[in-house]
């Protein structure tokens, strides 16, 4: 890239009178006469720019993103994988994009097909019996989740179950989820290897208990192996499994939640399915239940009818609703987009070398970078920060390292179980080339960090923005143009 | 005379007669890396053995405050309110809370400097 950084900020453009409009007087004068309780009585401090400055002004703005479109980005599906262009394609599709939300089942039947098709795909693809595609995003999934399961217990009568087992290598929104549910949240242990201890559970598990949470693999990348021993364990104590499909990317096609015990899942579409979920939405949280739940998911359902068409029906037993509507449509387009394009052997595909990938990674850096947990790992795993500490140069300085090299830094600081996480995902989409390439940087970090420290610890040098100070701008944030002008005088 | 416990969540609390300081140990400050937030109690709250009275938000993590006794809470540090960087400076001297000790056997249950080096290793 060989142009200046543009820095510049809407309000710095500004100038007294300019707009972008010019529109007929109405000779009406002002339409509302609100109450002098109701009225400002101070300007409205818009900035006051011409079209081509604003168009201008975003269109330059936006070549300062860094995307996967744009270069590696070892966040993996933790964040977002590559999203293929054909499924803009497919999601833009006129028939799709025209349709009103509120659009009669009669008159709506290609768009009910798509969503049936990918809920029974899903279906397949978790083991489960029914998948509703109505949650909007990873987090309203899980809440759906843990409804559908206290539907279910207080459908039983069983209503004395309050609480959610999590696990303490849990992504947070899992206890977050829970507590919004109105939950008790109890943490449960890790073993050494970073797999749930089954001794530290069983004790945990009684009458009290709604549902056990787990991600697997779990947030360490690691696949817990003891799934059939909890499944029976949970069972007994008449709570459900819960599968958090964060990390579904390496089971694709190999494994299924369903197989393994699990009762409720849910599923990042905007993760696994290859979906884009970029400045916070719009996300898609699907949810699956085993055979004899389906009648807890969210209303309204997608059924088909014995002579092929498709409708909406509620259920009485259900949790509610959601969602006004079925859930981000497009998302859901596009995530069947992916499933298409891939087909079966396409969709095991995936897993396996998004394994694959992960592993060569690992094995290739594990002599400089220390690995806390050695042995296979799935889609993702983890280094507690380097092998050499002695330098001092921690985690953070590496990933910051690393953006001087054109790379986007990786997950740092999570899982909490490590206190130099630097966790490494690079999904299934990355060619031998970009790994390798990567590799050769990550060991040319490493060698810095024992040879010359000082470099490494005062990176970035190449990006536009250095090292700004993160405590500072914590303590003190700098959040509007009014402040900034503060701050500069 | 005053005698310093810890407890494994890496709290300190230094007891002199029924009153206990309860603050963060400088291997936690240390793992935490800078401190930005501490979230804590105000006086007459109680506070309960392994149970949190607040929290601490580093630029890496936010970490729950375990208080290693039941108690009152009799002072609170307000200096972290507006310059939080003080517990990286000096644990020590920046203590969070003072608690009225409720059950001074509680604190059999708490290691002593020695063993906590130990579980810092």
């Amino acid at each position: 890239m060989n142009r200046e950084f543009y820095s510049k900020l809407i309000f710095e453009l500004s100038r007294p009178g300019r707009r972008g409009y010019s529109l007929p007087s109405n000779g009406l004068g002002t339409a509302v006469n609100l109450p002098d309780n109701l009225s400002r009585d101070t300007a409205l401090d818009l900035p006051q720019v011409d079209e081509p400055t604003v168009v201008r002004h975003y269109n330059n703005m936006s070549t300062n993103n860094f995307g996967v479109d744009t270069g590696f980005y070892p966040l993996g599906s933790c964040t977002m994988k590559y999203n293929p262009k054909i499924n803009e394609e497919m999601a833009s599709h006129r028939g799709f994009k025209s349709m009103h939300p509120a659009t009669p089942a009669v008159a709506s039947q290609g768009s009910l097909m798509l969503y049936y098709t990918l809920q029974w795909m899903l279906s397949e693809i978790g083991g489960m019996a029914e998948f509703t595609l109505n949650p909007f995003a990873g987090a309203h999934g899980e809440l759906t989740g843990l409804m559908v399961i206290r539907a279910y217990h207080n459908s039983r009568g069983d209503v004395k179950r309050t609480k959610v087992i999590v696990p303490d290598s849990a992504h947070g929104t899992n206890p977050a989820s829970a507590a919004v549910a109105g939950l008790e949240i109890v943490e449960v242990k890790s073993r050494p290897d970073g797999t749930v201890d089954v001794d530290d559970l069983r004790p945990l598990l009684d009458d009290t208990v709604a549902a056990v949470m787990m991600t697997n693999p779990n947030t360490l990348g690691i696949f817990e192996k003891n799934i059939p021993e909890i499944a029976s364990l949970v069972h007994d104590a008449g709570a459900l499994l819960y599968y958090d499909g964060a990390n579904l990317n390496p089971m694709l096609g190999v494994a299924r939640p369903g197989d393994m015990g699990f009762d409720v899942m849910h599923i990042n579409l905007h993760k696994t399915f290859s979906t884009p979920h970029g400045g916070g939405g719009p996300g898609s949280g699907p949810v699956g239940v085993r055979a004899g739940l389906e009648q807890f998911l969210p209303n309204p359902r997608v059924v088909r009818r014995p002579d092929g068409s498709f409708d909406l029906v509620s259920s009485p037993d259900a949790l509610g609703r959601v969602s006004a509507t079925l859930g981000n449509f497009a998302v859901a387009a596009r995530a069947l987009s992916y499933i298409l394009s891939l087909g079966q052997e396409g969709t095991m595909m995936a897993g396996t070398l998004a394994t694959l990938n992960a592993n060569y990674i690992k094995e290739s850096l594990k002599d400089v970078y220390k690995l806390p947990i050695e042995g296979v790992c799935k889609h993702e795993f983890v280094f507690d920060g380097l092998a050499d500490k002695s330098t001092g140069v921690t985690t953070l300085n590496v990933a910051k390292r690393l953006l001087d090299h054109g790379y986007h830094a990786p997950t740092i600081y999570f899982p909490l179980l490590f206190h130099e996480s630097l966790m490494i995902e690079p999904t299934e989409t990355e060619s031998l080339d970009t790994i390798d390439e990567f590799i050769a940087v990550m060991r040319d970090i490493a060698r810095e960090a024992s040879e010359t420290p000082d470099v490494v610890k005062t990176a970035p040098h190449n990006t536009p923005i250095g090292h700004p100070d993160d405590t500072e701008a914590a303590l003190h944030p700098v959040t509007t143009f009014d402040q900034l002008s503060t701050t500069k005088d | 005379m005053s005698q310093i416990y810890y407890a494994p969540t890496h709290e300190y609390i230094v007891v002199d007669g029924n009153v206990g300081t309860i603050g963060i140990t400088d291997y936690a400050q240390h793992a935490l890396g800078n401190v930005v937030y501490v979230d804590m109690p105000e006086v007459d709250d109680e506070v309960e053995a392994g149970q949190d009275f607040g929290a601490i938000e580093s630029v890496k993590a936010a970490s729950d405050l375990i208080s290693p006794v039941t108690g009152t809470v009799i002072e609170v540090n307000d200096a972290l309110a507006d310059n939080p960087r003080l517990v990286n400076q000096d644990p020590m001297a920046n203590w969070i809370i003072k608690v009225e000790i409720a059950d001074p056997t509680e604190l059999d249950n708490l290691l002593d400097e020695e063993a906590y080096k130990a579980i810092c290793k």
